[in-house]
């Protein structure tokens, strides 16, 4: 009966060792037990998984060596793409199998926590150590949900050959364009779905943020793009594009090459986009205004998050706020990715580049990017009608940007 | 020869008794040395699902092992040796995946209601919990006395524990609030020791009770309203509050400063009497809801209807369009007259060994209406909205689609007619059938009984094409009329994947997604029923 000796022995091999692996029998079961880890391997206990994105892959790796030389902590590090994070981490973290921290953007917020995901992270009196729009854009209900390392937004990069002066007024720009004769004016990335968050100064210079914001930053699903305001604004757009000077053709590709190219003065675009103009003469200037108030940007701030479902809590927040809000990391990291430091010393330490402190003061103007979860709702009709009406498919503007309100409204109700 | 004769029946009756699964020869040991590698991997997979506590994936396993190892151990069982393979492939590739997705399609799993109830009562009650207002930070100590486990603090004022001076040393546990302890040491900021009581190092806090420690809470005094400290990072202690408790028995979650009781309904929320909910929710089974939903929800029912017709035009115009042309260069090239036909034959492979991802975004920003080269160089600076039309942009993601289907239909039409018999065409010559007669009755059925399979295949793979229509359009241009975010190139799996949030446009649905997924796989599956069981009839001809 050789058969049955090898299934015998198969059988008594698996139960020998699933009994040494002491494992919680449970996915569900959100208390873990305290011997959790694996019994045949009790070096890793304790040990951290962290997702980040290949720019951020350098400092937070030397940041997790300099937390295992003090600690003993084993720190895994996986690098992961930007945009799957967040669909993979709310997949994943209550399966048992997602990351004890990740990188992640502010916007995610109201997801996250709708998914119950996240953990909040207590930062003491190291809280006022940061910029306070990072603190808010990271904070629902009073409660800091991840700790920030950088802040970015967009703003007007002058090619300072061709326009020796900042514009104050998107009219004045145009008409530095026209006499410097370039072949585009000012180039806004659009592309045929629109983009919604290069427009969104634009949109807000005549008065038409997209959602009610409280007195500390914070928004109310309530819907604010309509009305006067809003026609105003779709108006514009469609003068704007009958003229040449927006164009849904313009995609970031295309905006980007030209400017390298000095077809244009004016690009209005965010730190990301500077390695593709290395030797042109640029400063960062606030971006001009269209109807008459502040041009103000949406602010984003990057972060990271600690999962719910951490079976290392202790290990995850000792990493993040003793670790990775020093000024050593949150410097490196602005090396690395050339975003503008969310922790404030180091924060002026890079503002000492002109570029930046650019970026920094056009970013005092704006306004952090919603998190609740009903914005999601909101992109996928937002930028489809912008480009619509620029392009002229959209007859009456004004109407356009009212059946937006409303499928908008739809879609969140 | 008579001598041989009594040999071949000896060698005759041992391979008689003895099966191939007791032949020990070379074969056998091949045999147990690839099957202990499967084995080696299958207990490696067993103990990695039992240790993550994924018990279903963990059976599915075992039984999978278990069966392997009896089909080949065992005397019977011969078929299995050779489909067994097949068939886990099949089981756990196809038949698990089709199954979890019905399963999926019956609940309301999405955002809102992303994991199970215990995980929502956690995350609620963190969430909850903030911090007491103006309180300080504590350097803390973990310590330990007969298996249970203590803050120890520097008091810096009396607000942290009853009658304490600056600089003295209180300890508390779950059960005992902070108190005053003598003869304890500090180093200023942290505990060293503490008599009774021994002092946990770091390393030991992470490595043997992490779990405990994250969820201690030491009340601050008798009065619930001070609150209690925990410690998050093990090293710094702050004063918390809990604005939610959870009723364990009762199932029942209730917020402390206003009283109100929040009870668990149906659909995988807490609610209140008065209809409000509490944020995060888990998933629960909602029946045919998202059946019901993909139906008869007004928003998408208009569109659904206008997408439907649209895919299945463009899975079978894409198969017709690329077949004609496949069909029609395999026989130009077939002609023995044609120089040089190998290169020709090797050009024509050329958009087939480009990968679809790619192909699709270039073929995107070669038709831009302002930079895009087929307007600029080709059109001498036309400003045709290739991709923003909606007619147009129908007939570019056929073109493109063409452009990238044709190889493979020249491919099997040049196969199949290279292996057509020639003594049938010669025979029709005899008869007197013209060129345009041969190739009706003769060359075309033969080769649609090779190829009609094929073509069924390329029809439910186009059905399905997603790669080219998110490369090449996303689906655009939108539908200006209704009110979802589609477009007049959204096939119907595209629409799934934006309806359902995927994309990020919408909150994630993926009860929603699986229903209308398993709607395409219904009207996949019956079309290419009806397709196989008419290529039958295709057979008769021989």
């Amino acid at each position: 009966m050789r058969r049955g000796i090898l299934l015998t022995a198969a059988a008594a091999a698996t139960l020998a060792l699933t009994a040494c692996g002491g494992g919680n029998g449970d996915a569900g079961d959100a208390t873990p037990t305290p011997d959790d880890t694996a019994a045949e391997t009790p070096a890793a206990a304790g040990a951290l998984t962290v997702w980040v994105d290949e720019t951020r892959l350098g400092p937070v790796q030397d940041a997790a060596n300099a937390f295992t030389a003090e600690t003993g902590t084993q720190v895994e590090i996986v690098q992961k793409n930007f945009e799957d994070i967040r669909t993979d981490f709310i997949a994943q973290v209550p399966t048992g199998e997602g990351p004890d921290i990740t990188v992640g953007a502010h916007d995610w917020l109201g997801e996250l926590t709708q998914n119950g995901v996240v953990a909040p992270i207590e930062l003491g009196d190291k809280a006022g150590d940061f910029e306070d729009v990072a603190i808010a854009a990271f904070t629902q209900d009073g409660q800091v949900f991840g700790l920030p390392y950088a802040i970015e937004n967009i703003a007007l990069i002058r090619n300072t050959d061709l326009a020796p002066e900042a514009p104050a007024t998107w009219d004045d720009a145009i008409a530095v364009a026209t006499a410097a004769g370039t072949e585009f004016k000012v180039l806004v990335q659009t592309g045929t779905e629109g983009d919604p968050f290069h427009y969104y100064p634009l949109q807000t210079s005549f008065g038409a943020p997209v959602f009610e914001q409280n007195e500390d930053g914070s928004y109310n699903p309530v819907l604010k793009l309509g009305g006067e305001p809003g026609h105003n604004f779709a108006n514009w757009l469609a003068e704007q594009g009958q003229a040449g000077n927006l164009s849904v053709d313009i995609t970031s590709d295309i905006a980007n090459e030209a400017f390298a190219d000095g077809k244009a003065p004016f690009l209005i675009g965010g730190p990301w986009t500077l390695s593709n103009f290395e030797g042109l003469n640029i400063s960062v200037d606030p971006i001009p205004s269209a109807g008459g108030e502040t041009a103000a940007p949406f602010v984003g701030v990057q972060g990271f998050y600690l999962s719910a479902q951490s079976q290392n809590a202790l290990v995850a927040n000792d990493f993040l706020v003793n670790f990775l809000a020093t000024e050593d990391v949150q410097t490196a990291l602005y090396e690395a990715g050339g975003r503008p430091p969310a922790l404030t010393a180091a924060a002026e330490a890079a503002s000492a580049d002109p570029i930046v402190a650019g970026f920094r003061a056009v970013g005092a103007e704006g306004v952090p990017m919603p998190s609740i979860p009903q914005m999601a709702s909101v992109w996928a009709f937002w930028g489809v009608t912008q480009a619509q009406i620029i392009s002229g498919q959209a007859a009456d503007p004004a109407a356009a940007w009212d059946q937006m309100v409303s499928d908008i409204q739809g879609a969140i109700d | 020869m008579p001598t041989t004769a009594p040999q071949l029946d000896k060698a005759e009756r041992k391979r008689l008794r003895t099966s191939h699964a007791r032949d020990y020869g070379p074969g056998f040991i091949v045999k147990l040395v690839l099957m202990a590698a499967i084995n080696a991997l299958g207990v490696f997979g067993l103990l990695a699902t039992w240790n993550s506590g994924a018990m279903g994936l963990f059976w599915g396993l075992l039984a999978l092992l278990v069966a392997a190892d009896y089909v080949y151990f065992s005397k019977r069982a011969l078929p299995l040796k050779y489909i067994y393979p097949g068939l886990a492939f099949l089981l756990v590739f196809q038949i698990f995946v089709v199954g979890y997705t019905v399963y999926v399609s019956f609940t309301n799993y999405g955002d809102g209601h992303n994991g199970t109830k215990e995980q929502a009562v956690t995350a609620l009650l963190a969430q909850n919990e903030r911090r007491v207002e103006g309180s300080a930070a504590y350097p803390i100590a973990v310590v330990e006395r007969d298996g249970e486990l203590g803050f120890a603090v520097v008091a810096q004022d009396v607000s942290i524990c009853e009658g304490a001076q600056p600089g003295d040393v209180c300890v508390g546990t779950s059960e005992d609030p902070l108190a005053r302890v003598d003869d304890a040491t500090h180093d200023g900021g942290a505990v060293t020791s503490v008599p009774g009581w021994s002092v946990l190092t770091f390393q030991q806090i992470v490595t043997e009770h992490q779990a405990e420690v994250t969820s201690l809470r030491v009340p601050v005094s008798d009065n619930p309203e001070d609150g209690s400290i925990r410690t998050t990072d093990g090293r710094n202690a702050f004063a918390f509050k809990s604005s939610l408790e959870w009723d364990e028995d009762a199932g029942t979650m209730t917020d402390v400063t206003t009283g109100t009781v929040f009870s668990a309904n149906d659909r995988g929320l807490f609610e209140a009497e008065d209809g409000t909910t509490l944020n995060v929710g888990w998933r629960v089974s909602v029946g045919f809801e998202n059946y019901i939903t993909a139906f008869t929800d007004a928003r998408y029912s208009g569109p659904f209807v206008r997408i439907l017709v649209w895919t299945i035009a463009f899975a079978f115009l894409s198969v017709a369009t690329t077949f004609l042309l496949g069909l029609f260069l395999a026989i130009v090239f077939n002609d023995a007259r044609l120089k040089g036909r190998k290169i020709y034959r090797t050009l024509m492979i050329f958009p087939y060994a480009i990968p679809g991802f790619l192909a699709a975004l270039i073929w995107s920003g070669m038709l831009n209406r302002s930079f895009g080269f087929i307007n600029q160089v080709l059109l001498g600076g036309a400003s045709i909205g290739w991709l923003t039309d909606p007619w147009l942009a129908r007939l570019s993601v056929l073109g493109v689609n063409l452009w990238l289907g044709f190889p493979y239909m020249f491919l099997i039409c040049t196969g199949a007619l290279q292996s057509l018999p020639g003594d049938v065409m010669e025979a029709a010559k005899v008869d007197g059938a013209g060129k345009w007669r041969q190739w009706r009755s003769i060359t075309m059925p033969l080769l649609l009984v090779s190829t009609a399979p094929l073509l069924i295949s390329s029809f439910a793979f186009n059905f399905n094409n997603f790669t080219l229509i998110y490369m090449l359009t996303r689906g655009g241009p939108r539908f200006t009329d209704v009110s979802v975010p589609l477009g007049h190139t959204d096939i119907l799996i595209s629409m799934v994947y934006s309806v359902s949030g995927l994309d990020g446009t919408a909150p994630r649905n993926f009860g929603l997604a699986s229903a209308l997924s398993i709607v395409v796989f219904i009207i996949v599956g019956t079309i290419s029923a009806i397709g196989f069981r008419q290529t039958r009839k295709l057979e008769e001809v021989m």
